[in-house]
Formats: structure tokens, C-alpha cells, sequence
């Protein structure tokens, strides 16, 4: 009783520390987000979407301590040919970052344009992130609208000719950091967008996407590897007609990390994959929350999520697909499993499909299991070492997810960083 | 080469003794073959020499060039030059046949003491060998066994001991789901790996795998034991009469 007095009070505190900017293109969407807010509350233990997860240290006044660590590699999309822009503990790094123009795009921070009145981001700028409130509601997004100071704003008017790789740097252990970042990809652009590394000792992180007729948008991160992290992100995205949207998150370590996806299929024969591949060893907090809207005929979606879990890791999955009245010949698919390398950890899993349309195709497995001893014991007989063979065993549980990064480059990054991950581990 | 004495094992979690006291002594160069009716304890035998979990060593000693391999993993056995081929060799969704033998091939250097291969070194040698056991660059690439049918299966396995140079191998029912000529081709390459400084236990249960792969003993196997050994003619005769015979004798 003490402790859940205790934590509305935390959060009461987190709500009164709100402060607004004042003024500018923004200023209605952060009253509405700080009204919205207000009426929400913050999660709390009893909130049923907040069940496997307790968003405690996400909603207390201050963040808990974080360490940085100190890691030689350099990030997963370092030696990649992009644009970067570096944030270290969510303030920008203009040395670090590159000149902020890429032909094709606008690019520009949300800080920079604070004072305007009038932004091509207004429409999008807490607005998929407010559609996104309902049916469930998201109050840490609502608090990021309100409160963020900074992030990139991205008009995609053309294909560019590179990626834009947004790299965070963690170096304060008390850092609390709140981004938001709007991307807005044109009529038939491609665009992709690559986040990597660990941001702060807590990181509230909000991605807005608008994907208009035929647009394609490709997200890459990879978050991590920082053990004693908290973080909560939410992704909005809202697909015009034949449009694409193609996500991929890896997670390392982090003592909490929660992924809200929220996905609005809006024009017909748009396609939507979302994809997470996470390892987790200890004191490892891992969710993955996804909700897919099919509001629109023929559209696709694709749900991949794979965890492996060692040492009393918790992995958590709620993946949800709504199919509307009329969104016929949908084709829904989800799967999330995990790899259990031990007795100590766990998985929760929660598929939901809604269908309210009576000519869909909508599937949904979710799988808990440890490694196949007789596989194992092929790669031993072979000489394989024990621990060596494991590691490839769980690679090969990733693979599936890691499958669904579109650029073969970027996937094949993403799994030379996930092996050197496991090698060090065993050293 | 291989010295088994008195061999005795069980089923770890069931307590039904399998293996009654196996003598087995196979020569440096020499092929020695198993026959046994089914259940007589051949696949056990293959199992505990290279040390699968389940089984539990009741008594008897397992020496593979003097050493006694019995408390050791299953990758030390392997890097000590025992090699299994298996009855049934396991499909792994995920890992590359190429990874997966390149992986194996360089731990067992790395745990021998000797130098890895390189990429390039290991390329040009499997595909070589992968030529001469008619496996194509597809085999190569697709994940290890997935899709392969039964001759494919077998072929890999003995592309990997090709790879591998064990100097005891043991072959458990290679023969089994093959057809003549996927046989003859599995045979080859089992023949052309015959050498002074190697070793061959192929256990199976048809002469027929033996006209192709000319043993220098042939053993009986029974109830967890080796009831009867002679040259190969003590295979035809198995072809011709069945066990029966054998096992009235030595009963």
C-alpha cells in the first residue's frame, strides 16, 4: 500500500515537472498532449496494459542512476555511408553530426524551429501520436509531446540518396532525455532511417510517421548495449495507398525497455512488417507492445518478434491486430517466441486479433522453448564447442526476424553486431 | 585405434542396461562392420562412443589412441579425431551448411593446437570435395540438411568427415534410405578417405552396404554384446540365413 502511495506520488511529481514551451507551431499539440496527460494519468501497476511491465521507473520524478559504459566498438551503422546526426544524452552534437542537408529531404531539429509559427510538421506533430491514443491509451507518449525540446524533423520530398542515421551516445548517469522525432515521406519516396545505441540513463522516445500513396518507409535501430538503461518508445505511423513501412528493432541488455509500435493502415494495399529480435541475459526487462489498425482493403501486415532470454530475463509480447468493418481481404500475420536458455527466465505473450471484416486471412503463433539438444549435440559431435554451439543456435532463432530487414547490408550489420554480442559474452 | 573393453551402458533415465560388456579393438587402417538384429545395442554404441547425453556408463573403458575418451564433451572426442556419421543427421534451420562446417572445422584446429583455415582456403577445399560427392553450390549454401532428401543427408555427412579427417569414424546405418546408386556414391567417398592412419566401425544392417565398403571383420552384435566375429563371409551368411542361426549357436 505504501509503495503504490508512493508511486502516485512520483508520478504526480513527474506530471507537475511539465513545463511547456512557450509559444511556436507546437504549442497546440503540447497543450492538448499535457491535457490529454492530465486526463490519462500516468501508467500505473494496476493499468492492465501495463500487466507484465512496470512502468515505475518510467513515470518516477527523476531517473533512476545509469553508469554509461564504456564500449570500444563503434555503433552498429558507424562505418555505413549515411547521414548522421549524434545526440549525447539528447543534446545534439553539431562536431559529431553531419551538415544537416541531404538532397531530396528537409532536415531539421525540432529545437531549431521552436520559435516558428507556422512548420509542415504541425499536421503530423502529436497528431498520429493523439490517433494513436485510442483505443489504448499511451500516456508517455503524451507526455513526450508535451515535453520534448528536440529531435529531427524529416520531409522526405524525394529519394534521397543515403540513409539518415540518428546515433545516441549515453555519457551522464543521470541523464533523462525526451526526443521526438516526425518523418514525412512523400508521394512515392523511399526513405530510410537508422537509430542506434543507448540514449540516457532514461529515454522517453516518440517516432511519428506519416507515409503518404506509395511512399516506403525503412527503420532500422538497433538499441543497446547499455545494462543498466531504461527506455520507452513509441512508434505512430499511418500508411497511405500501396504505401510500405518496415521495421526492425535489436535490443541488447537494458535493465527495462518497452516498444510501443502503433500502426494505422489507411489506404488500401499498403503493407506494414514490424520485426524485433532481442537478447537478454540477467537483470533484462524486454516488451514489445504492437497494435495494428486495418482500416483499408487488401492492406498487409506482419508481426516477427523473437527474444532469447538467459539468467531470469523477462521477455513480454502484446501484439494486437484490429481489422475494421470494412477492411476486407486483409492479410494479418504475427509470431513472437522466445528462446529460453534457462529455467530462470520468462516469456509472456499476449495475441490479440480483433476482426470485425469477414474476408480476412489473419494468423498469430507465439512459442516458448529452449534449445533443440539434438541440434545441439549434431554441432558438439562435429566439435563445435558448447557454448559456440549455442550461440549459433540462437542466431539461427534470430534469423527469422532479422530476415525481415529489407537491405541486405543492414542485415547482414545488424548480425555481425549480434554475434560479436554473444562472442564477448562467452569470453 | 579404438579400444572398447567391456563396455557397459544404460538409458540414463529409464535404468535398462543396453550395452552388457562390449570388447571391441579396431586397428589403425582397418574397417570393421557391425550386424545385429534390431534393438541389439548398435546405435547405443554409437552414441555413448561419442558421447551423447542419456546414456549413462556403467562400467568398461573407451581408449582412442590410449586415451580414454570417456570423460570427455562430445567436441573433445570430436577434436581428438572421432567422428560419427549419423543414422539420422539433424536438420538446423538458420545455420548455413558452410558456417556450420567451417565453424567445426576450425574449433577442432583451434583445440588441436593447429592454425584456422581462412575463408578462402576453406572454400576452394570443400567445394573440391563437395565435387567428387556430387553436392552442389546450393547444398552448400542452404541451411544445414533443410531440404535435403536422404541421399543428400548422407552425402553431407560424409562431406563433413572429408572435411573433418577423423582418424576413427563410425558410420551408423549410413545405409539406411538410400538407393543403390546413392549408396555406390556414399561408398566412394567412404573409400576414398581409407587410409593407413584411419579407422572405419560401419554399422549396419544389410550386407549390401558392404560389397561396396569390403570390411576386414565383420561383428555380431546381441543383446548389448559381440556374440560372433569373422572376415566378411560372416556378413553373407547373416544375408543369407538371417541371425537366427548365430544366435542358436552361441546360445
Amino acid at each position: 500500500m505504501a509503495d503504490t502511495q508512493r508511486t502516485v506520488e512520483a508520478a504526480k511529481t513527474r506530471l507537475d515537472s511539465i513545463s511547456l514551451p512557450y509559444g511556436g507551431w507546437t504549442a497546440e499539440a503540447r497543450a492538448a498532449a499535457l491535457a490529454r496527460l492530465q486526463s490519462q494519468g500516468l501508467p500505473g501497476r494496476r493499468d492492465e496494459y501495463w500487466r507484465y511491465t512496470r512502468p515505475d521507473t518510467l513515470t518516477a520524478a527523476t531517473a533512476p542512476i545509469a553508469v554509461p559504459e564504456q564500449h570500444d566498438e563503434d555503433g552498429v551503422f558507424d562505418h555505413l555511408d549515411a547521414l548522421k546526426i549524434v545526440f549525447v544524452d539528447g543534446v545534439f552534437d553539431p562536431q559529431a553530426s553531419d551538415d544537416l542537408s541531404l538532397e531530396g529531404i528537409t532536415l531539421e531539429r525540432l529545437a531549431a524551429t521552436a520559435e516558428f509559427d507556422i512548420h509542415w510538421a504541425k499536421p503530423i506533430y502529436g497528431i498520429l501520436e493523439m490517433a494513436g491514443q485510442t483505443p489504448v491509451a499511451r500516456p508517455l507518449a503524451s507526455f513526450n509531446t508535451a515535453q520534448a525540446r528536440d529531435g529531427v524533423l524529416i520531409d522526405v520530398k524525394s529519394t534521397p540518396s543515403r540513409p539518415v542515421s540518428v546515433i545516441y551516445r549515453h555519457k551522464d548517469a543521470n541523464s533523462d532525455v525526451t526526443l521526438h522525432h516526425v518523418v514525412k515521406v512523400g508521394e512515392g519516396a523511399t526513405f530510410e532511417l537508422l537509430e542506434s545505441g543507448a540514449a540516457a540513463a532514461r529515454f522517453n522516445h516518440v517516432l511519428e510517421v506519416d507515409i503518404a500513396d506509395r511512399g516506403q518507409f525503412h527503420h532500422v535501430r538497433a538499441q543497446g548495449p547499455d545494462l543498466g538503461c531504461r527506455l520507452v518508445t513509441h512508434l505512430f505511423t499511418r500508411l497511405g495507398t500501396e504505401s510500405v513501412f518496415k521495421s526492425f528493432t535489436l535490443g541488447a541488455n537494458g535493465l527495462l525497455t518497452r516498444n510501443e509500435c502503433v500502426i494505422e493502415l489507411t489506404g488500401d494495399d499498403a503493407v506494414a512488417h514490424v520485426a524485433g529480435a532481442a537478447i537478454g541475459d540477467g537483470d533484462f526487462h524486454h516488451d514489445d507492445t504492437v497494435f495494428i489498425t486495418h482500416d483499408a482493403l487488401r492492406c498487409e501486415s506482419r508481426q516477427v518478434f523473437k527474444k532469447v532470454l538467459r539468467n531470469g530475463a523477462v521477455g513480454v509480447f502484446q501484439g494486437k491486430i484490429l481489422v475494421k468493418k470494412d477492411a476486407q481481404k486483409t492479410d494479418g500475420y504475427q509470431i513472437s517466441q522466445s528462446l529460453l536458455l534457462d529455467g530462470d527466465s520468462q516469456f509472456l505473450a499476449k495475441p490479440e486479433l480483433e476482426i470485425y471484416a469477414d474476408d480476412v486471412v489473419c494468423s498469430h503463433g507465439s512459442t516458448s522453448g529452449a534449445i533443440d539438444e539434438d541440434a545441439l549435440f549434431y554441432l558438439r559431435a562435429r566439435g563445435v564447442p558448447v557454448d559456440v554451439a549455442t550461440d549459433l543456435l540462437t542466431l539461427a532463432f534470430l534469423a527469422e526476424a532479422l530476415h525481415e530487414i529489407e537491405s541486405d547490408s543492414l542485415s547482414s550489420a545488424v548480425g555481425e553486431r549480434l554475434e560479436a554480442w554473444l562472442a564477448q559474452r562467452r569470453s | 585405434m579404438l579400444e572398447i573393453k567391456d563396455l557397459k551402458a544404460s538409458l540414463a533415465d529409464e535404468d535398462k542396461q543396453i550395452l552388457k560388456g562390449v570388447n571391441l579393438t579396431v586397428e589403425a587402417g582397418k574397417v570393421h562392420a557391425i550386424m545385429g538384429p534390431n534393438g541389439s545395442g548398435k546405435s547405443t554404441l554409437s552414441y555413448v562412443l561419442s558421447g551423447k547425453d542419456g546414456y549413462e556408463v556403467t562400467g568398461g573403458s573407451v581408449a582412442l589412441d590410449g586415451k580414454d575418451i570417456l570423460e570427455m564433451e562430445p567436441e573433445e572426442r570430436a577434436a581428438e579425431g572421432l567422428f560419427l556419421a549419423f543414422q539420422y543427421p539433424i536438420e538446423i534451420p538458420g545455420v548455413g551448411n558452410m558456417v556450420f562446417m567451417r565453424t567445426a572445422v576450425n574449433a577442432q584446429r583451434k583445440a588441436r593446437g593447429e592454425d584456422e583455415m581462412s575463408a578462402t582456403e576453406f572454400l576452394k577445399v570443400v567445394r573440391a570435395r563437395a565435387k567428387t560427392l556430387k553436392i552442389d553450390a546450393d547444398m552448400l549454401k542452404r541451411p544445414v540438411n533443410v531440404g535435403f532428401s536422404g541421399g543428400e543427408k548422407k552425402r553431407n555427412e560424409i562431406l563433413q568427415m572429408a572435411m573433418l579427417e577423423p582418424k576413427m569414424c563410425i558410420l551408423d546405418e549410413t545405409d539406411s534410405g538410400l538407393d543403390v546408386d546413392a549408396m555406390k556414391l556414399v561408398a566412394e567417398g567412404v573409400n576414398a578417405l581409407r587410409d593407413e592412419g584411419r579407422a572405419f566401425l560401419v554399422i549396419t544392417h544389410y550386407q549390401r552396404l558392404l560389397d561396396h565398403i569390403k570390411p576386414d571383420l565383420v561383428h555380431i552384435m546381441a543383446d548389448g554384446r559381440i556374440i560372433k566375429t569373422g572376415g566378411p563371409e560372416l556378413a553373407l551368411e547373416v544375408e543369407q540365413n538371417g541371425y537366427a542361426d548365430i544366435l542358436a549357436e552361441v546360445a
